[in-house]
């Protein structure tokens, strides 16, 4: 009815007799035409559609077809592999596994030798992969975050040395500045027998980096178990506290004390125990260094390319999330009577760690894959390993599907991660 | 009687304006950022005057690397006595003009590009034929150019080729990956799924090896296909996966009404998406397409793993000639400043992009 309305709203005053007339027939015959449109509508169109007309059914054909496109091409693909694996008398499987690897890796966390097998020679790579990955994102997001403030300093100098820190190292490839830092250990650094020496008990030569440690000691064991029970008090007193503040309104210095706790449990365990000074000092013995610690070239420049490459972008996102939060937030924290630390620690940091955290996730990710470029430089991860053992074996197939298995491992669990931390902290609506 | 008043005119402390004061306002506002400054400027003093005597003052700009030695300095003869060879690779000497021309024209159509005046669909047909009249440049075996071969194409033609050639043809797949994945058809749905959250999920180098090693595998006997279109696959599906994300951001950024709008006009999918979505999502999304042609050119470097000569392995192959070992870091200077300037430009027209786009002017 609302078509005929409309269609009259610009009509001119009818004319006398014959033309009321004909304009009342008008309107009868618009409003039958009117009926028997929706009628036909109502009745004859779900009857009359044919199947390739009808969204539900013409989306089944679609995925059908697609799906079918897709088997095909992987049917193909399987076939031609199949046939070159035989014809070139690939092996296929994974037999491997318990076969003897027979290549030495330069570096290991666990007992390795070339005797050992390919299972084994493949851990190894994963731990030297999370070795460097574990390492690189507590460096990175140190150094990120305050790369981060210091973009956002009153202090112009600060700022600009900032800005061209993170400029600088987003444009350059993080594979260039790999071999950069790896060209710089090699070319530059003295040999051992002229190593430099920036404090006692480290030594700096092109082959790595070695650093006096403290000699194992059962006092040591003491003063981990004294530093967990600290632990366990903090977690008691923040319990304690908390509840003492919701109680009375009286706020207890937990930081601090718990700061005096974990440092003063350990240090009491280690003076109890005779307080062991003894060090293990490298010494040069022939062309090499022996005790202490090493932190080969390798791992030095992956890690060094790795942290400066990433923490640019996470000073970005630091940068980011800070200046999200809008300066009425800070300003009424502070009308509050809040202290700075408190603002900081109350105000600022929920806020701002929503905003950050997601971005700072897919950039720790985005390390561990960029730690696969230590295959160009010639530290052990799990790539290199997996590419060593792809060349011996001939087995590619198994073998980038185990590179691509681990990381979308890692990828998989971090992304379930984030969806828990989301969830977690998303704001709550009414 | 007059009473004259005399007046004296104060002007401001000293150190509130001019010079005295900006350092007072920028540098030492506060004990702690004083102590910042002074920190910074001492650490500039080490480091900053003994590297420019190294890079500018001690430097040897054109003699031989023995001669570089002698001086002591930095090196940059190792850049210019092997500029060509770092450049261009192992393309012939005699035609070196051609993937050089095809640089130049490409530089021009990136500086005409960033005009957003020029953005029609002329500019796209330009491009279309930029790219082709680049492809044949390089390529030869038409018009009287003497074809070359691939395997001797190197240098910066070649990362410039797998990352602009590779963006190009991502492009349109990674925009269909992401309507795949806002389909409501649930095996188009996974199937895209799938395929951008395994693509983000592996690093680019597991992708270059599968080129490398499994690509060979998968066709028939008899068929080969060479190391530089290979890399160039897998560049293409990895960047596809990412273009996709990106896309996906845009077309989750337009509203609900617009597409209610379009299907109320009655147009069909292809219709809809073609005329109303995609321009609108496509708009939004140039920003961060920028920084993904950043990411993919940076990541063309690591085509070196598989052996391809890009500019970063024809300077590793200029410094393991003997003549000229121990250069490395001038040497990787030098290709840093390259990339340098390209991702400086595109990542500053990215975000003068993003302001304007903002502004909505």
């Amino acid at each position: 009815m609302r078509y005929f309305e409309t269609s009259e709203v610009g009509d001119e005053l009818p004319p006398e007799g014959e033309g009321a007339k004909s304009r009342l027939l008008t309107f009868y015959q618009s409003l039958t035409v009117a009926q028997h449109f929706t009628d036909s509508t109502e009745k004859t169109m779900p009857a009359r559609v044919p199947f390739w007309h009808d969204p539900a059914k013409r989306a089944l054909i679609y995925q059908a077809v697609v799906l079918g496109m897709v088997g095909m091409l992987g049917y193909y693909l399987f076939t031609n592999t199949l046939a070159n694996l035989e014809r070139q008398s690939i092996a296929t499987g994974f037999g491997f596994f318990a076969k003897e690897a027979s290549f030495e890796i330069g570096e290991s966390p666990i007992p390795y030798s070339a005797a050992d097998t390919y299972a084994r020679a493949l851990l190894v790579g994963v731990l030297n992969t999370l070795k460097v990955s574990f390492v690189g994102i507590i460096l990175t997001v140190i150094l990120g975050t305050a790369v981060g403030i210091a973009r956002l300093s009153s202090n112009w100098l600060i700022a600009k040395l900032a800005a061209i820190f993170i400029e600088t190292m987003q444009d350059i490839p993080v594979l260039l500045q790999l071999f950069f830092w790896y060209a710089i250990s090699y070319e530059s650094l003295p040999s051992p027998r002229q190593a430099l020496t920036p404090f006692t008990g480290v030594f700096l030569s092109n082959r790595g980096l070695v650093f006096a440690v403290p000699e194992p000691d059962p006092v040591h064991g003491y003063m981990a178990l004294a530093f967990l029970a600290g632990c366990v008090i903090i977690w008691a007193l923040r319990r304690w506290a908390k509840r003492r503040q919701e109680k009375t309104g009286q706020a207890f210095p937990v930081f601090l004390v718990s700061t005096a706790i974990v440092v003063c449990l350990p240090l009491a365990a280690w003076l109890i125990g005779g307080a062991p000074l003894k060090m293990n000092v490298p010494q040069l013995k022939g062309f090499n260094f022996q005790g202490g610690i090493t932190v080969s070239p390798e791992f030095a420049a992956l890690l060094l390319g790795l942290v400066l490459y990433t923490s640019a972008f996470v000073a970005e996102i630091v940068r980011a999330g800070i200046q999200a939060i809008s300066r009425g937030q800070v300003e009424a924290a502070m009308s509050m009577g809040l202290k700075p630390g408190q603002v900081l620690r109350l105000v600022i940091l929920p806020q701002a760690l929503r905003v950050i955290i997601p971005p700072l996730t897919s950039q720790m990710l985005n390390l561990t894959k960029n730690s696969t470029l230590a295959v160009a430089i010639g530290f052990p991860d799990f790539v290199s390993v997996a590419n060593t053992t792809i060349n011996q074996t001939g087995q590619a197939i198994e073998g980038i599907g185990l590179i691509m298995v681990v990381y979308l491992f890692f990828s998989l669990s971090t992304s379930a991660f984030m969806n828990w931390y989301n969830k977690k902290t998303a704001l709550v609506e009414r | 009687m007059a009473q004259t008043y005399v007046t004296q005119e104060l002007k401001p402390p000293v150190t509130r304006v001019g010079f005295l004061g900006w350092i007072k306002a920028n540098l030492f506002n506060s004990v702690f950022n004083s102590l910042m400054t002074l920190i910074s400027l001492y650490l500039l003093w080490k480091i900053v005057p003994p590297l420019v005597r190294w890079a500018f003052i001690d430097s040897s700009w054109v003699t031989t690397g023995a001669g570089c030695r002698a001086a002591g300095g930095a090196c940059w003869s190792v850049v210019t006595k092997n500029l060509r060879f770092i450049i261009f690779g192992f393309y012939p000497y005699d035609w070196q003009w051609r993937p050089l021309l095809a640089m130049i024209v490409l530089f021009i159509l990136l500086l005409f590009s960033r005009n957003r005046r020029y953005w029609k669909k002329s500019l796209g047909y330009v491009w279309l034929v930029g790219l082709v009249g680049m492809g044949l440049l390089l390529r030869g075996g038409l018009l009287g150019l003497s074809a070359v071969e691939s395997t001797k194409w190197s240098g910066l033609p070649l990362t410039l080729l797998l990352s602009v050639f590779g963006l190009t043809a991502a492009y349109p797949l990674g925009v269909v990956l992401a309507l795949g994945r806002q389909s409501k058809m649930p095996a188009i749905k996974s199937l895209c799924v799938v395929y951008i959250e395994t693509i983000r999920g592996v690093p680019l180098i597991s992708l270059l090896f599968m080129s490398s090693v499994m690509f060979p595998l998968f066709l028939p006997e008899g068929i080969t296909i060479n190391n530089i279109l290979r890399a160039q696959v897998a560049i293409i599906l990895f960047t596809a996966a990412y273009i996709a994300e990106v896309v996906r951001g845009g077309l989750q950024a337009i509203s609900r009404g617009q597409y209610e709008a379009a299907e109320s006009l009655g147009l069909n999918y292809y219709q809809k998406m073609r005329l109303i979505i995609l321009p609108q999502a496509l708009k939004i999304v140039i920003p961060p397409t920028v920084g993904i042609l950043i990411s993919a050119f940076k990541d063309t470097s690591l085509v070196v793993i598989i052996g391809l000569f890009d500019l970063l392995k024809t300077t590793q192959a200029t410094l393991s000639d003997p003549k000229w070992m121990g250069f490395s870091v001038e040497a990787y200077i030098f290709i840093a400043l390259i990339y340098f300037a390209g991702c400086f430009s595109m990542s500053n027209f990215s975000r003068r992009l993003e302001r304007e786009l903002y502004r909505g002017t």
